[in-house]
């Protein structure tokens, strides 16, 4: 099925566009920090939070709108039964209707369709009882039929919001929540794959991914930077990932996110947008758009026109480029589509005698299960355990921390807004530093949970809690109380044996111990460290306190 | 033997009186005897004589699959048959081999039916004359009937005879050649705008379009979604039941099948006309309609008339839109289909390969014909942003309009309506290509495709033969799955006017001369 064709014309951006496979590498080059360089201004659409420009022109506003591409999760693709995998051998997943053989027909999967109900109503969304597809045309080699089945005229949910938050303040500090608008989620086909080989001037043709369910959500223009955006799809990635409705990993092209993005003055009219497409993370969604507004504001600035475009990401440049995109301009030739009935969605009132959901869609019964949302999880992780704020969102950030941090503080009798610390700082350093997930790592909530446990009944002291937190992580099977016996770590309860290692250590060091008697009460600290290197982290530092203070004062 | 109907030949199978081979053979030999006919494009021989076998095999245990079990079928070559070209008459599909079975295809061959080939057609069904494909035109057999020749001796030049060859009428003109110059008991054709209907009613065969939705399209190459239906082609109303039992239905890979499930039903002869109501539409009496067809039609009504039918006159006030309003969204669903074509998954690829879009182009000119190509060009013209609300849109609403016509009437009380099924009878091919494929398309669906817009059931039966002695069909049109209804009317008809069976002397078996096919007493 790998169809060969020969390929001069297309640019060398389409053909980034497609290998998700590679690992975007980031050069901090010239164009980036040009970007970033005083004078333009950090634009905000709230154009009281603005900062002047240097240049003493009136304040430019942002305004950023964004059209997201989720691939649903689900076993077959949205209106055939082939499998849906990622990374298969090409052509593998590919059904007669996916290749477009004459005379096959759609038949819609519904659990592509519960997956955009369930996303619909997660992000407030009206659910269109009845909804349409409609063909959409253009060629390409990896769109089989020369059209794309999506949901041009009635989408099956529209009038929505998504809630998101993210830190502002110079300290990046302060957590404030903003509100975007979602203009509606539509049904539509994935197409396959183009593989350009420019040697060999050639263009393979992948058609696994051709016909996989997307839901295409589209957000309104009510973004103003490059962070707004990136927050906003990343809370729309936990909760799709929560619904489970999309796995919604951007390396794996299951998110794909294409900004528009225009720059007006505060009072005027919007100005022309460009949309800027291959964007295939986070941290990049945010670069490219805040490139685009400075870009923009600079052609403008300059004298210059802003181009209604498309441009496309360079991550490797860090800036944005016009891409020779014909599809931009040229006329879709939007036609309802003949093979497939409109869709008809319940809920309990309208539910017909003898259909239950498995025959039907039912909105009602999908609404009365779906799970909590990230939100709801943030708001009750601060209730019940009374963390901070910005502490939920960190548990909510990395798939399984939350529930690795309720596992621990169910098994430990240690209050839970330390053991948060122990979570966000010592086992996600680890987990980040060894690029591991939660639920890989070496570290189970149970070990870790008895660890807290020794800290905190007072066997050991924290530092010795380190020393056992990095043997735990070597993952050989000690328990951490095996670990404190082998290693000794326990502290120091004979109290004689205290007194005499302080006393050793402060006739060892007299100098210091003249500087504390003098009055300088601050190299007492210098001494309790001596104190705690010599036992190896075994002395409670509270306890040695105060046998050295009562040593020096005699 | 071979001019019997499908339900006599199948009770000669029961009955042991041939066996599926001898049958599958004698088809096979006279399907060759006909080939002039250009009803064929594809034979398939072998798959055909191993089908027979295995059938004989059933017959020999007892355990035949069903009434089709042994019986050759011929299916238009725009439904996929796995294993064998399927070519839509176009450059574009010549030498592909569907790796899958249309349900239709399925469903015969799950009754044990045996696929004697691929009937010929215009390239994508595009067309009313089957004149328009790369095989070449099909011939009606009836240029070579008795009837016929004895007439044309009497009025003209027997030296221009061989010149002189009739069409079929299309797009199924190879389907219904077949079953008229009986080398197949029954045969597939598709109907989007009376491309099953107008070549039955020029070769004197059934033809039937059923209601759309009752019929998968699965695996039928389509020409307009929304109008598409796999029709029946048959020498008899009740051998078309037969084939409608066992193609209806649901099909999970069609969603625009109908979830009920149909019962399939034997049809019984009325008695009593008295409870029945005809409608005449007084816009189907149209310009271009030959009086001797308008004739025929006025008698038909007499005859449900004097039965103590009740035959009124309606009014379907939108039929003269019907036309235009078909070429918009005809050609609007063409220019969508076609956009498959792009030589890169299957099909025919040009060579002109210096870049995608070189080749893409080079393969639609060289794959399609000018009739396909105007249809695409139309269609994606009436579908551009800045035309699609004046005509796309202006089209679904009048198609509407139609449909409700249809609705009115049937609610006034009309249980079947009454119509022509053509102008007038066939014409000999030197005369029907002095006008375009367009005009001829536009001209000689004018009765049928209302059907279409409305989704509506409808026959046409075999009514008489003209002064040329060519046949003439009339069409029943029923209410939307009455097709039970609408059969039994159409037997009944059928039955009163004794339709003359085609003679073909020097094509067929010499054996059997014909002496009781008188013409019909009724409509001589």
């Amino acid at each position: 099925m790998a169809a060969s064709i020969l390929r001069r014309c297309w640019g060398s951006l389409l053909a980034q566009r497609c290998r998700t496979g590679d690992v975007p590498v980031l050069h901090n080059g010239q164009t980036w920090r040009r970007a970033q360089a005083p004078g333009s201004i950090a634009s905000g659409r709230r154009a009281g939070n603005s900062p002047a420009g240097e240049r003493g022109v009136a304040p430019w506003v942002a305004v950023v709108g964004l059209e997201i591409h989720a691939q649903i999760s689900s076993n077959s693709k949205l209106f055939s039964g082939s499998q849906v995998q990622f990374a298969a051998p090409p052509n593998s997943l590919v059904s007669f209707f996916d290749a477009s053989l004459p005379g096959t027909l759609p038949a819609l999967n519904r659990r592509c369709v519960e997956a955009a109900v369930m996303t619909g109503l997660a992000l407030n969304c009206r659910i269109n009882k009845k909804s349409l597809f409609d063909r959409k045309h253009y060629f390409y080699a990896d769109l089989p039929a020369g059209y794309q089945i999506t949901q041009q005229r009635l989408p099956v949910a529209v009038n929505g919001s998504l809630s998101y938050s993210l830190c502002v303040g110079g300290k990046k500090n302060q957590m404030v929540t903003r509100t975007v608008r979602i203009k509606q989620i539509q049904l539509e086909q994935d197409s396959g794959k183009s593989l350009h080989d420019d040697t060999r001037s050639q263009t393979l043709i992948d058609l696994n991914r051709a016909g996989v369910g997307l839901m295409e959500v589209v957000m309104e223009p009510d973004m103003s930077s490059g962070e707004e955006a990136a927050a906003a799809v990343r809370e729309l990635q936990l909760i799709l990932q929560t619904l489970g409705s999309s796995q919604a990993i951007m390396a794996e092209g299951q998110l794909r996110v294409d900004a528009n993005v225009s720059v007006h003055h505060p009072g005027e009219a919007y100005g022309v947008r460009t949309e800027v497409k291959n964007i295939n993370s986070a941290r990049f969604l945010a670069r490219a758009i805040d490139y685009e507004i400075q870009r923009q504001i600079k052609e403008l600035e300059n004298g210059q026109t802003v181009m209604n475009e498309t441009r496309a990401f360079d991550y490797k440049l860090g800036c944005t480029i016009p891409m020779r995109d014909k599809e931009g301009k040229q006329d879709y030739r939007f036609m309802p589509e003949p093979n497939l009935p409109p869709l008809i969605l319940y809920d309990t009132k309208s539910l017909p005698a003898n259909m239950n959901h498995q025959q039907v869609v039912n909105i009602d019964w999908i609404r009365e299960r779906l799970p909590d949302l990230p939100s709801v999880k943030r708001v009750k992780l601060v209730e019940q355990y009374g963390i901070l704020p910005e502490h939920s969102f960190a548990l909510l950030n990395e798939d399984g921390l939350m529930e690795f941090f309720q596992n621990v503080v169910r098994q430990t009798q240690m209050n839970p807004k330390k053991v948060i610390g122990w979570i966000l700082n010592d086992m996600l350093c680890y987990l980040k530093q060894h690029n591991l997930t939660v639920k890989e790592s070496p570290v189970s909530s149970l070990l870790l949970a008895d660890l807290l446990n020794l800290l905190e009944r007072g066997a050991i002291s924290s530092s010795a809690a380190k020393q056992v937190f990095e043997e735990l992580w070597k993952g050989e099977g000690k328990t951490p109380l095996q670990i404190v016996k082998e290693k000794k770590l326990e502290l120091i309860q004979d109290q004689q044996e205290f007194e005499q290692i302080c006393q050793a250590v402060m006739e060892g060091h007299q100098e210091e111990v003249m500087e504390i008697k003098k009055g300088n009460r601050k190299v007492l600290n210098k001494l309790i460290g001596l104190v705690q290197r010599t036992t190896r982290g075994r002395a409670d530092p509270v306890l040695v306190k105060q046998i050295l203070e009562k040593r020096l004062s005699q | 033997m071979l001019r019997v109907s499908l339900r006599e030949i199948s009770a000669a199978l029961k009955e042991g009186q041939v066996t599926p081979t001898e049958l599958c053979q004698r088809c096979l030999s006279f399907i060759k005897a006909t080939k002039f006919l250009n009803a064929y494009i594809t034979i398939a021989e072998e798959t055909a004589l191993k089908q027979a076998e295995e059938s004989e095999e059933r017959y020999r245990r007892g355990q035949i699959l069903g009434d089709l079990d042994g019986i050759p079928v011929a299916v238009k070559d725009n439904f996929n048959t796995a294993g064998i070209e399927t070519t839509c008459a176009s450059n574009m599909l010549k030498g592909y081999i569907p790796p899958y079975n249309a349900t239709v295809v399925q469903k015969l061959l799950d009754q044990g039916a045996v696929l004697l080939g691929k009937t010929n057609l215009d390239e994508f069904a595009m067309g009313s004359g089957s004149t328009d494909g790369i095989f070449g035109p099909v011939r009606n057999p009836w240029s070579y009937s008795r009837q016929y020749r004895d007439k044309c001796v009497q009025n003209s030049h027997p030296e221009k005879e061989d010149s002189n060859w009739l069409i079929t009428g299309g797009s199924s003109g190879g389907s219904a050649a077949a079953v008229s110059s009986f080398t197949c008991f029954a045969a597939l054709g598709s109907d989007t705008g009376g491309s099953t209907r107008n070549p039955a009613a020029h070769c004197g065969v059934v033809g039937l379009k059923p209601t759309y939705g009752l019929i998968s399209r699965h695996g039928l190459i389509p020409l307009v979604n929304s109008m598409d239906v796999p029709g029946i082609l048959t020498r008899c109303v009740d051998d078309a039941a037969i084939v409608l039992g066992v193609l209806a239905g649901h099909d999970p890979k069609d969603s625009t099948t109908v979830q009920d499930p149909f019962k399939s039903f034997e049809l019984t002869c009325f008695t009593d006309a008295s409870k029945l109501c005809i409608g005449i539409p007084k816009e189907y009496h149209a310009p271009g309609l030959s009086s001797e067809t308008l004739a025929l039609w006025s008698k038909a009504a007499d005859l449900f008339e004097n039965a103590g039918a009740k035959v009124i006159e309606v009014s379907l006030p939108h039929t003269r839109y019907s036309v235009v309003c078909y070429h918009v969204l005809c050609t609007s669903e063409v220019a969508s289909n076609m956009a498959r074509f792009d030589g890169l998954e299957y099909g025919h690829r040009s060579s002109m390969d210096k870049s995608t879009e070189v080749m893409y182009a080079a393969t639609r000119r060289e794959g399609f014909n000018d009739v396909v190509r105007g249809r695409i060009l139309s269609g994606n013209y009436f579908l551009l942003k800045q035309n699609y609300e004046n005509y796309f849109i202006k089209a679904q609403k009048v198609r509407r309009l139609i449909a409700k016509d249809f609705v009115n009437v049937f609610h006034s009380g009309i249980d079947v309506l009454l119509t022509p099924t053509t102008l007038s009878d066939t014409i000999p091919y030197v005369e029907f290509i002095k006008e375009d494929n367009r005009t001829r398309s536009a001209q000689d669906d004018i009765f049928t495709q209302a059907a279409n817009m409305a989704g509506l059931p409808a026959i046409t039966v075999p009514t008489a033969l003209s002064e040329k002695g060519l046949p003439v069909g009339l069409q029943f049109i029923g209410r939307a799955f009455q097709e039970q209804q609408l059969l039994t009317v159409a037997k009944w008809f059928e039955k009163q006017v004794k339709f003359p069976m085609i003679q073909l002397q020097g094509i067929m078996d010499h054996g059997h001369t014909d002496s009781h096919h008188q013409k019909s007493a009724f409509f001589s």
